[in-house]
């Protein structure tokens, strides 16, 4: 017999204690992180005086700030020889920096235009506004066109008349087949817009005049510019990207086909190409005297140029998918779009979050590649703040302040971006 | 291995009918050149339970998964409620809002909650009210012991009860013909009978059933049928006591020699 006695029996089960407390907050974060051993608290140190360092040097510059001063000559001299930034250029010359060479009393209506697009942003971006919202971000983008550009309000009007008749001609022909209906659909809104609209909109101008002062496309500038092209490009490459995306991913040759071309295409030439094509070629190609706004033509090339990435995005989420919620969709009688709208798409949008802000936010910096093809982005406006008397030899300045109001634009993009992340998780992993 | 069942099955409402649920004829299929499943010939009556059997690469998963459709078969003709799967999508989608199918990893939805996920199918396919398809969804969620859990997600459920959603799920499109693709072999041991018996009770309420499970005690208690496959063929089909205990071929002896040692 052994003396060992190998049977144990509990008891009593334990129950649950508190963690021991050096192993939380701030006195796990002082023992690990930062002082863990010598090297680390010599790290920890060594950092601590850089920071310093930058600061103390940084901050005379900050503090010692001319902001009432009508030239670069006479901040120097009110400097009197001591380093100080001078951020009276900024003051002077915000409003061009904002909206270029828009006329500034018409200053209100893009202001406008910017708090619409907040309130028609805000059911689309947090659900606990109230869905019925939606109509009003629906009618924005025609608001925000008539407001910044000005004109009949009965343009914008005539334009969402085309959409209309799209949608009916969908809702009669949707039994000939789907591809078909799309199909008349699309020529029944161009035939509306190129036989009636014009017409149209002149008769009920006459009868109902309702017109802002027109401002061309020419006189935009600045920020006001960049978040057009920016916010209409975001909005526009999403939906386009996921249709894309399906494309490639589609069992149709030819579907499949278009749709890799065109990814390829538009990824394998740079940016500034497509912006040389819609300033210059499309004018060769397009019938003569077409008057066919440079914007709207930057718009369709940063546009297109921001789906092909998009798609690729969204590919990869479609990619990480397990077939097994395919399956599950198409057992339960699911058709093809309704799995895609309900089952797949909600997940691997989710997926790609990190990889969509990406690219939104990439787009949105590559608005000031527009400089290239002669529009006034911030940065053409900080070039021709410059070749003034009053200001010239200025750069830190228009500098920081722009690329501050682009950094709170993408910083915001990407703080919602987590909170999105955060607010979807349902996986608990 | 055997499935110790506490309660007695009702045998009442297993009654099998003379209408076909299902015919299979003549049905072969190939992935690329590799010829996974030869000459499947098979009538199933309604109310019948089969379970299907097999060794793994057998093509008893393809098999139920030809049914709904969710492999192609390259020839012969397979009939689900009268109704002949070919390339028309109509009729594809017919029959599979009529038959049920179950994993084995669940595939549920994690983007919903577990009562959106019942519903999801039966308010965008069958298009019934939202307050009718909730009514629905609990009915079965309680049937299955976990009305409690509606409104968490599926992430937040163990194995087991991730399953009995599944199962909840698929019967609130009230299928006519239950699939089941080896529902219990990602769970533990503890969670498996819970599953079980989900199946056992949707048995006994006379569903038609086919199973493809390694649960041979399953077989043995409910099912009317066993179904043997190897090399993609149908190489035995027995009542399960005549299966167990007698069966013909060497190579079916040769398996359940193998399952049935432990």
């Amino acid at each position: 017999m052994s003396d060992r006695n190998l049977t144990f029996v509990r008891s009593e089960m334990l129950p649950a204690r508190e963690p021991p407390t050096n192993q939380f907050g701030i006195v796990k974060l002082l023992r690990e992180k930062l002082f863990n051993n010598w090297l680390s608290a010599l790290l920890t140190v060594a950092s601590l005086i850089v920071l310093v360092w930058i600061a103390g040097s940084l901050s005379p510059w900050l503090f010692n700030s001319v902001w009432s001063a009508n030239s670069l000559s006479e901040c120097r001299q009110i400097l009197g020889g001591a380093e100080g930034a001078c951020l009276a250029v900024i003051r002077d010359r915000w409003t061009q920096l904002l909206f270029g060479f828009y006329p500034p009393a018409q200053y209100w209506r893009p202001v406008l235009a910017f708090v619409l697009m907040l309130v028609a942003m805000a059911p689309i971006l947090f659900p606990p506004v109230p869905r019925r919202l939606l109509w009003f971000s629906a009618v924005f983008p025609g608001l925000a066109y008539w407001l910044i550009w000005g004109g009949t309000l009965w343009l914008p009007v005539s334009a969402y008349a085309g959409l209309a008749v799209g949608g009916v001609v969908l809702r009669l022909t949707t039994r000939l087949g789907s591809g078909v209906a799309v199909g008349l659909a699309f020529a029944g809104a161009l035939a509306w817009g190129f036989l009636a609209s014009g017409l149209v909109t002149t008769v009920i101008e006459q009868l109902l005049p309702l017109s802002l002062p027109a401002v061309t496309s020419r006189e935009m500038g600045g920020f006001l510019l960049s978040i057009v092209i920016g916010v209409t490009g975001i909005s526009l490459s999403l939906p386009l990207g996921i249709v894309l995306a399906l494309g490639r991913r589609s069992t149709m040759p030819l579907v499949k086909t278009v749709s890799v071309v065109f990814i390829e295409f538009i990824r394998g030439v740079p940016l500034i190409t497509l912006l040389f094509t819609a300033s210059l070629l499309l004018n060769y190609f397009l019938p003569p005297g077409t008057n066919f706004d440079l914007i709207l033509r930057v718009i369709i090339m940063v546009t297109l140029f921001a789906t092909a990435y998009m798609a690729e995005v969204i590919r990869g989420g479609l990619a990480a998918l397990p077939r097994g919620q395919y399956e599950a969709a198409e057992a339960l009688g699911l058709d093809y779009w309704k799995a895609q709208r309900l089952v797949i798409m909600p997940q691997a949008l989710k997926i790609s979050i990190p990889g969509i802000v990406n690219s939104f936010i990439g787009l949105f910096k590559d608005t000031t590649l527009v400089v290239f093809i002669g529009l006034l982005d911030p940065i053409a406006l900080s070039n021709s703040i410059r070749a003034t008397t009053d200001w010239q030899g200025i750069y830190w300045e228009l500098f920081i302040f722009i690329g501050g109001l682009f950094f709170i634009f993408c910083f915001s993009m990407s703080r919602y971006s987590m909170h999105l992340e955060r607010r979807l998780k349902t996986d608990h992993r | 291995m055997e499935l110790n069942l506490e309660t007695e099955i009702d045998r009442s409402r297993m009654r099998v009918s003379e209408q076909v649920a299902i015919r299979i004829e003549d049905m072969n299929k190939w992935y690329g050149t590799f010829h996974v499943l030869r000459d499947i010939n098979l009538t199933v009556r309604r109310g019948e339970r089969i379970v299907i059997a097999g060794p793994s690469g057998s093509g008893k998963s393809t098999m139920i998964r030809c049914i709904n459709r969710l492999e192609e078969h390259q020839a012969g003709k397979i009939v689900v409620d009268g109704i002949e799967l070919s390339s028309d999508l109509k009729n594809i989608d017919k029959v599979r809002s009529e038959v049920g199918m179950v994993f084995q990893h669940f595939n549920l939805f994690p983007h919903l909650t577990i009562l959106e996920n019942c519903t999801l199918a039966p308010i965008w396919v069958r298009e019934i009210p939202r307050r009718e398809a909730i009514e629905t969804a609990m009915h079965f969620l309680e049937k299955v012991k976990i009305p409690e859990q509606a409104n968490k997600y599926p992430g937040q459920l163990s194995g087991g009860q991730q399953q009995r959603v599944a199962i909840a799920r698929s019967l609130c499109m009230k299928p006519r013909i239950m699939l089941f693709d080896e529902p219990t072999s990602a769970l533990d041991p503890e969670m498996i009978k819970e599953v079980l018996d989900t199946m056992i009770e949707l048995a006994e309420e006379g569903m038609t059933m086919l199973c493809v499970t390694h649960e041979m005690g399953f077989a043995q208690a409910v099912a009317n049928r066993v179904i043997f496959m190897d090399q993609g063929q149908i190489v035995e089909e027995n009542n399960p006591h005549d299966f167990f205990n007698n069966p013909q071929s060497e190579r079916t002896r040769l398996f359940l020699s193998q399952i049935l040692r432990h």
